[in-house]
């Protein structure tokens, strides 16, 4: 059973503006927030895992997007340095939880930006790592050391799809649907040298976020608004369950963003 | 060419990460050399490599290099020149570096400083304050000055080859010996003193008595007239055989015109004697005292005259700098902006300008005797071309080709 981490909704808010979806004179209304998160909560309960929650803490509005808290592998935790000084209060809070449930807590040193499983994604047995924006290409190499394992390091080049999980989503088949352009040329090539198969998102579903879904086994859980994306996921097996994500879209995240694997991997071989 | 040396570590193989940076150092118009390279054996063995990356100017540089930071490029610091006080005036710290000619680097707290001028045979004073770096001979030292010791910080960029245009400089860089042809070399010759023209180079020209004594001085005169000499370089001897040849018809007693000279050797005395009263050879020319040949040809031209002294000489001629030291000095400073230069069947004085030429210098050596040419080609193998040859037929025919040339526009 998968294990997963949460993070009420509590102080959410549009408070700051550190990426092209924040902004602050159309914020997310509070009500519609609170239920769109708690129907994800639900269907991800209802799934084959089982969901965490850490304490939302007051003044860290994005402390609810929980993939950026680290990257977990096995027992393992590897805690984010936020680029942004409005998200790097949530690191402490993030990593003492950890830390308290048993995570060897892995710091990586403190001048390299990483902003965790928002960047990075095991597609098989490969890392995939996204570069520029948040994190810095440099961190790549020291969690190559961390984990054993061999990561590909992609550049993202626009800055509507800022962290990898933005783009990116790889499927337990050794396949993965993404948005190519927003990679560089050599970022596309890499990633179809290691993925086997590769499902093109178009354009105006991509920027629904629906490349930032959680999955679970077969079951796919993904904003609303990519009905060409579901039909072909739906075509391979999939089971697609849309959620509305609006009011998460306003501070450029949805239901990946919204969630953490503990572990996303047991171990690399 | 300025540069610096990156390191990539990572899986930059598999990520392409390797081949994005060395695309993007070439698009930005920079070069890489590798200079080590080891590539991971396993699956999640992380890679390495070493790269050089020069670009033209640090700017340019700095530009890229920010960008390469972005991919993960970090920059190996270079260690710093290693200096030491000058002992006394005049002396240089023991292991001081000795220049070459080529363009040269130090580095002083973690900046890259060029030595300038690019001269041979010096040493490197390097001014904290000022962050920079010259290279100084003996007399240009004093006591305290810090002074570049040993090798390490110092990086030396040979002359490159030019890809963008093909001259002759570009593919003989060799010397054309008496009895090979000659005309088509001197017509190469005679376009790119054209092209220098026009693009505002400075054409220096190295004399020696040869010119007026085998009755080429009229030939010299022609370029100097249609613009083709700026400076010209001689020693005391060569202005009076030219200004004997003025007053005269002869040179050193003998006419180029005639079997026999009248009046014999003390023309020559007889001529340094007329310049000394008038004063010069500017006032001379201006009092109508010398009306022709080279010396007037360059006064009425503009043409920088800077004639040096030695031990041999008759008078001087007012204005030849007897002071050895002075006239290095004085030479080194008339040379610094110098483009072309031609040196023409003199071997003391074409040595000792070779010796103090900018790298970039393109230079052509004339002269009868093949050791000569030789000896001068050596001093810029890159960039210059040698021709045994009496000068007269050569200047003859430099002269005609850029007088025809200039009837054709």
């Amino acid at each position: 059973m998968r294990e997963l981490l949460l993070c009420p909704p509590d102080y959410y808010g549009i408070e700051y503006e550190i990426n092209p979806w924040m902004n602050r004179a159309r914020g997310a209304e509070v009500a519609l927030a609170q239920k769109q998160w708690k129907q994800l909560h639900a269907r991800l309960s209802s799934l084959d895992c089982e969901v965490h929650l850490i304490s939302p803490q007051r003044g860290l509005p994005d402390m609810v997007f929980t993939a950026n808290a680290g990257l977990t592998v096995g027992r393992k935790f590897i805690p984010s340095n936020f680029r942004h000084k409005e998200r790097a209060g949530e690191q402490p809070f993030f990593a003492k939880w950890m830390e308290q449930r048993g995570y060897e807590v892995n710091w990586l040193p403190e001048n390299l930006y990483f902003e965790g499983e928002g960047d990075a994604l095991f597609g098989r047995d490969t890392l995939f790592c996204g570069y520029k924006f948040r994190s810095d290409i440099q961190s790549h190499g020291a969690i190559a050391d961390m984990l054993g394992c061999l990561v590909i390091s992609v550049e993202l080049v626009d800055p509507r799809f800022y962290h990898l999980d933005t783009c990116f989503c790889p499927l337990p088949d050794g396949s993965a649907f993404w948005f190519p352009s927003a990679f560089d040329e050599y970022g596309q090539r890499a990633i179809r040298e290691h993925v086997t198969e590769l499902i093109d998102v178009l354009p105006e579903e991509a920027t629904h976020f629906s490349c930032n879904a959680v999955v679970i086994k077969e079951d796919i859980v993904l904003p609303e608004g990519a009905p060409g994306l579901v039909g072909t996921l739906q075509g391979r097996g999939y089971r697609c369950h849309e959620l509305p994500m609006s009011e998460f879209i306003k501070a450029g995240g949805a239901c990946k963003c919204l969630t953490m694997f503990m572990p996303q991997r047991q171990a690399v071989p | 060419m300025i540069s610096e040396t990156i390191e990539l570590r990572g899986h930059i193989i598999d990520s392409l990460i390797l081949p994005k940076v060395l695309d993007q150092i070439l698009t930005h118009g920079a070069n890489f050399k590798i200079g080590e390279i080891k590539i991971g054996q396993r699956r999640a063995d992380q890679s390495f490599a070493r790269i050089e990356v020069s670009a033209e100017t640090s700017e340019a540089l700095d530009e890229l290099i920010l960008r390469l930071r972005q991919h993960g490029a970090e920059v190996i610091e270079r260690a710093n020149v290693q200096l030491a006080s000058a002992p006394a005036d005049g002396v240089f710290p023991s292991d001081f570096y000795v220049t070459t000619n080529q363009q040269t680097y130090v580095r002083f707290d973690g900046k890259e400083i060029e030595v300038r001028p690019a001269m041979i045979n010096s040493a490197i004073a390097l001014d904290r304050k000022k962050e920079s770096a010259r290279a100084v001979k003996f007399f240009d030292v004093n006591k305290g000055d810090e002074i570049v010791i040993g090798h390490q910080g110092i990086r030396v960029v040979p002359v490159q080859r030019s890809t963008t245009r093909t001259d002759i400089f570009q593919f003989i860089n060799t010397v054309v010996d008496a009895d090979e042809p000659k005309s088509a070399i001197i017509r190469e010759l005679g376009e790119e003193l054209r092209r220098a023209h026009t693009a505002k180079g400075k054409i220096a020209v190295v004399a020696g008595p040869a010119i007026v004594r085998t009755g080429a001085g009229h030939h010299l005169v022609r370029l100097i007239e249609a613009g083709y000499v700026n400076r010209l370089f001689a020693g005391n001897s060569f202005a009076a055989y030219d200004v004997e040849r003025a007053l005269y018809g002869t040179s050193l007693g003998m006419s180029p015109d005639l079997a026999f000279a009248r009046g014999g050797h003390e023309n020559h005395l007889r001529a340094i004697n007329t310049i000394r009263a008038a004063g010069g050879i500017s006032a001379a020319v201006r009092k109508e005292i010398l009306t022709r040949g080279i010396m007037h040809a360059c006064v009425c031209h503009d043409v920088d005259i800077v004639l040096t002294g030695a031990i041999r000489d008759e008078g001087p001629i007012p204005g030849v700098t007897t002071d050895i030291i002075e006239a290095q000095k004085v030479m080194r400073q008339k040379l610094a902006d110098v483009t072309h230069v031609m040196l023409l069947a003199t071997v003391q004085h074409s040595l000792a300008v070779a010796s103090m030429l900018a790298p970039s210098a393109k230079t052509v050596c004339v002269d009868i005797d093949p050791a000569a040419v030789e000896r001068a080609v050596e001093h810029q193998p890159l960039q210059s071309l040698g021709l045994v040859t009496d000068v007269e037929p050569f200047l003859r025919e430099l002269a005609n080709y850029l007088s025809e040339s200039r009837v054709r526009e």
